[in-house]
């Protein structure tokens, strides 16, 4: 099939696919029309019965945290996905110094400026990273949008040095371990709940003073959790990406 | 309104997916279409003059958003963006198997 036939295959198509959408979508509920009881539910529950003001966070990490673990276990296995496809082939073999491959060719150095800008960010990054774990009940933030966060300091490593700079900042094996424990935190906290609890992912902690930071009983815990299992499987991501460019050659 | 605005970025999506060049190109298009579903999951549960249902520093009102769907659309996204680092593997190796990026030069039942 040339590429010609198949977009105007695709116009035909794609057309009574957005004609099919725009009918399926008139017949839900008008925008700003919300219709659901249980949004309204959580909103008025989350204070009183959890003492987390993010109500977000409520339904991530307590309400919906079931959901939660399956996410977790999502990212994991993309994780392991990753890590098999890009691991080192038969016939590749790992160079450690990218530099001697590039044969005749004078490597740049990294700017001093991007140097000074990233080096200057990392600790910010870092901050920003555990205040958005750490908050995760009281503001919008938690577990997944730290982690990523955080994950982002690495690469902020790595863009004001050279590879091996990150590679000694970031011990890969630590990394690895944070992407397994976290993960695991986050399904024991939940057995926890059956232990001292009633239930799986019973929130049985004391949930203290609304508004601060231990608060909200097992939410923050299992924040964190996922903060370190997010951390750790961006983090593990990225670098596998980097070495497949840079430290990886075929024989 | 913001219903219509989904299902064209659905199908925009898809007509990159479907005359891509390029599998990278391929796979950010397949990110367009998973986007539009977050469109549609906070449309689900907007009100209007709603409010962010995060009640620091003010009290809880009825106005505020579903938060189910926003928690929806955070799990979206971190699916979305590990089926993203995924794809993006498979498409290193087959740029190394195969050394093209073209769909159209990866046959199966080549090489």
């Amino acid at each position: 099939m040339t590429a010609a036939v198949r977009r105007a295959v695709f116009l035909v198509f794609g057309a009574g696919l957005l004609a099919l959408l725009l009918w399926s979508f008139g017949g839900l509920p008008d925008l700003g029309h919300y219709v659901g009881p249980y949004g309204d539910l959580v909103n008025a529950l989350t204070i009183p019965e959890r003492h987390s003001t993010d109500a977000v966070t409520t339904v991530n990490f307590d309400v919906r945290g079931f959901d939660t673990l399956g996410e977790d276990a999502i990212l994991f296995a993309a994780v392991v996905g990753v890590a098999v496809l890009l691991r080192v082939l038969r016939d590749e073999h790992e160079r450690p110094r990218p530099e001697e491959d590039a044969s005749g060719r004078r490597i740049e150095n990294t700017s001093s400026a991007i140097r000074l800008l990233g080096a200057g960010l990392v600790g910010p990054t870092i901050v920003l990273g555990l205040y958005i774990v750490a908050h995760g009940q009281l503001t919008p933030g938690g577990g997944f949008q730290g982690g990523v966060i955080l994950a982002t300091a690495l690469l902020l490593v790595f863009l004001s040095d050279q590879y091996i700079t990150l590679r000694r900042v970031g011990p890969m094996a630590l990394i690895e371990a944070a992407e397994g424990v976290g993960v695991a935190g986050f399904a024991l906290i939940g057995v926890a709940g059956l232990i001292w609890g009633s239930s799986y992912m019973e929130n049985f902690l004391p949930l203290g003073t609304t508004g601060t930071l231990l608060s909200a009983g097992t939410i923050p815990l299992n924040s964190v959790a996922v903060g370190v299992a997010v951390t750790g499987g961006f983090a593990f991501m990225l670098s596998e990406f980097l070495e497949q460019t840079l430290v990886v050659r075929r024989e | 309104m913001s219903y219509a605005v989904a299902a064209w970025i659905m199908v925009v999506g898809l007509y990159g997916v479907v005359t891509s060049r390029n599998l990278i190109h391929l796979i950010i298009c397949l990110t367009v279409v998973q986007s539009s579903t977050y469109v549609v999951l906070l449309s689900v549960g907007y009100k209007t003059d709603g409010v962010p249902p995060v009640f620091y520093d003010v009290p809880p009102s009825p106005r505020a958003v579903d938060p189910v769907v926003q928690a929806l659309t955070l799990t979206d996204i971190v699916v979305g963006t590990t089926v993203t680092a995924l794809l993006l593997a498979v498409a290193v190796q087959a740029h190394k198997r195969f050394g093209t990026l073209d769909p159209e030069e990866l046959r199966p039942l080549r090489g």
